[in-house]
């Protein structure tokens, strides 16, 4: 098998997959079915994926739906990304004690298992491919991230079942991957048969399909795939307009949209800590009875108010800053600072806003109204 | 935290616990700190402490921690007299930092109250209202919960001790859902959750027993109740169920009554009556 290749493989071939990156000493995770959502879990074989269950989004709303197919990937992106195998809500950087006048310091080691992932998403490959830029290939390095992602071994799933808040076209994430991948599994289901076409993205996928029973990928499976996608394509009905958008924010810091999103915003956080790529984190020192010293790092969020505290108080005291902060952050001036929009198109922010924030809709609203001032100019200072 | 200065070396930091109207839940959570107890024991002196012993140590006391709300002319007396002998004085929990369960009373006349439950209301001798310690004293630091998380209390002890400020945060429960992994009953089901608007600490223990959030920790920072409610009345829910919602443990922390008196408030406008059960069962 070379790169750019591909087979076509049945249920029992995604199942030997499965057991072969085991064998080679995997994690192996995946889409998992709990608690009425489909989230990042354990996976052994295929009948641990969700098979015949399908999502249903719209802002501020997710509902599962169990049908009778075969299908495994029916179902768009649910709240949880695989961020969170990376960059994991909690992570102790180290501790320190002291005994007598010594002070001893000691870093955690990584010791898990090289992490292999089977159905990620085209728009969770491209979330990675954001972080990395920000963690792995910047100014600095985060060891934690680079211990796991580096040697991540990615199994893609092309995306045949958008969500109405899926917007990856906008975003040119989706529903195709054509990168960021050891091997890509396209789900084909329909007169021939419940199958995969399995494209080779590296020489360690060449090497792990070498396990896994499969045939060459036929003219008639290559042209069903491009029909999958196509009507994936057709179906993502939700825009973003990206033209000269990262200017059309940053001259507009006054517009009177922030204070009515305002009316509406939580400040709970939860677009943020579902978003995949927003990275925020608070590092905190804490100290036991004993006396032993903890530093911490954990996830943050724009919306806290603690956020932007420097000495005398917060700089975003006024929800409308901090949605302006994070907005504007996630597609304007993330250009200026990683030469990439930090927004990738999932759709999860627009779902899991408990009262359906669209960011989508904000966007528009401001570019239809190009230029226009908020009324009160006191508000307009807060967190400039 | 304002007064972090220790007391000299060859001393121990003295402690106290005091009670005003509560359930002593927030104080057993001090006794709850099961593995932490004993070394708590040897790097403070705990000088009054009734859940734990009726040997009680005359103040000035270094720490003092004050559970429970001022509902009687006494208690508003009392708090007076510990806020002048605590170095540092921490609320806990509920009834402490927002009047408690029993500030329900804050919405209704209280003396009906008292003549409909009190076979001689005569004998009671309480204030109108049920008020927060900081609506008396001067209060150092307030630690939300109904009751307080055992881990935040042993935070903020630990770091009077260490003379460093606590961490403990001021976000939403939410925060500590999606960092669990506990999948959004707002978003998946039509589960009326408090969590947005509640502020964090508690580890959002009911969500993850799919329950919604109780907001037994109180408003968060800069919480949008207005628009949380406008949400749950939009998933069918009456204005007195979402008023009832915002009024429980924290009916008097500020943003919590204040959105129950916009939904129309949590109890009805008819004068309160209570039967007594002989009068429900009749003569025997």
């Amino acid at each position: 098998m070379r790169i750019g290749s591909a087979v076509t493989i049945d249920a029992e071939g995604l199942d030997a997959l499965i057991a072969t990156l085991a064998s080679r000493g995997y994690e192996t995770k995946g889409p998992v079915v709990r608690d009425g959502a489909i989230l990042p879990g354990p996976v052994g074989g295929i009948n641990d994926l969700p098979v015949g269950v399908r999502d249903v989004q719209s802002p501020g709303r997710y509902r599962l739906e169990h049908g009778e197919g075969d299908a495994v990937f029916s179902w768009a992106v649910g709240p949880g990304s695989w961020k969170a195998e990376f960059f994991p809500p909690s992570q102790e950087l180290w501790t320190s004690t002291l005994e007598g006048d010594v002070v001893t310091s000691e870093a955690p080691v990584a010791d898990v298992a090289p992490l292999a992932i089977v159905g990620a998403r085209p728009c969770e490959l491209a979330a990675l491919a954001v972080l990395d830029r920000v963690l792995l290939d910047g100014a600095v390095t985060d060891p934690h991230y680079a211990a796991r992602r580096v040697d991540a071994f990615i199994v893609a799933a092309e995306c045949g079942s958008p969500a109405s808040t899926c917007f990856c076209t906008s975003m040119g994430t989706g529903p195709a991957t054509e990168s960021d991948f050891d091997l890509a599994l396209t789900e084909l289901d329909d007169d021939d048969g419940h199958r995969f076409v399995v494209r080779v993205g590296t020489d360690r996928g060449a090497e792990i399909l070498e396990y896994v029973p499969g045939s060459e990928t036929t003219p008639r499976d290559m042209a069903a795939r491009q029909a999958v996608l196509a009507s994936a394509t057709k179906a993502i009905d939700r825009r973003l307009e990206t033209e000269g958008l990262a200017e059309l924010l940053a001259r507009n810091l006054d517009h009177p949209s922030w204070d009515d999103i305002a009316e509406r915003c939580l400040s709970c956080g939860n677009c943020t800590l579902v978003c995949p790529t927003c990275f925020c984190s608070d590092v905190s020192d804490t100290t036991d009875l004993a006396g032993e010293v903890r530093r911490q790092r954990t996830w943050a969020s724009c919306f806290d108010l603690d956020h932007s505290y420097i000495h005398g108080g917060p700089v975003r005291s006024s929800v409308s800053s901090r949605y302006r902060q994070w907005l504007t952050h996630k597609l304007s001036t993330w250009w200026d600072q990683f030469d990439s929009s930090g927004c990738v198109g999932c759709g999860r922010c627009i779902a899991w806003c408990p009262v359906g924030i669209d960011l989508t809709v904000e966007a528009a609203a401001i570019r239809a109204s190009d230029g226009a001032l908020r009324s009160s100019p006191a508000s307009g200072r807060d967190g400039r | 935290m304002s007064r972090t200065d220790l007391p000299e070396p060859d001393r121990r930091p003295s402690l106290a616990v005091w009670k005003f109207a509560s359930c002593d839940g927030c104080q057993l959570s001090l006794l709850d700190c099961e593995d932490e107890l004993l070394t708590l024991a040897k790097v403070v002196d705990i000088a009054h402490f009734s859940e734990m012993s009726r040997a009680s140590a005359e103040g000035p006391y270094d720490v003092s921690l004050v559970e429970g709300s001022i509902t009687t002319p006494d208690d508003a007396q009392r708090i007076l007299e510990i806020r002048s002998s605590s170095h540092l004085l921490v609320t806990i929990g509920a009834c402490a930092t927002a009047g408690g369960i029993q500030g329900l009373r804050n919405f209704a006349a209280s003396g009906a109250y008292a003549s409909a439950v009190y076979a001689h209301p005569e004998y009671i001798d309480a204030l109108e209202t049920s008020t927060p310690i900081a609506a008396h004293v001067e209060v150092d630091y307030e630690l939300h919960g109904c009751p307080v998380d055992r881990s935040q209390l042993l935070e903020v002890l630990t770091a009077s001790l260490a003379g460093r400020t606590p961490v403990i945060p001021g976000h939403s429960v939410c925060q500590e859902c999606k960092s669990r992994g506990t999948v959004c009953l707002l978003v998946a089901g039509d589960t009326p959750c408090l969590g947005p608007v509640t502020r964090a600490g508690c580890g959002a223990i009911c969500p993850s027993m799919d329950r919604g959030c109780f907001g037994c920790f109180g408003p968060a920072d800069t919480a949008n109740t207005a628009s949380l409610a406008a949400h749950l009345r939009l998933q069918g829910m009456a204005p007195v169920d979402v008023s009832r919602l915002f009024a429980t443990f924290n009916a008097g922390a500020p943003a919590f009554r204040h959105e129950a008196l916009a939904q129309g408030g949590p109890v009805p406008s008819a004068p309160v009556r209570i039967t007594h059960r002989a009068e429900r069962e009749g003569p025997r």
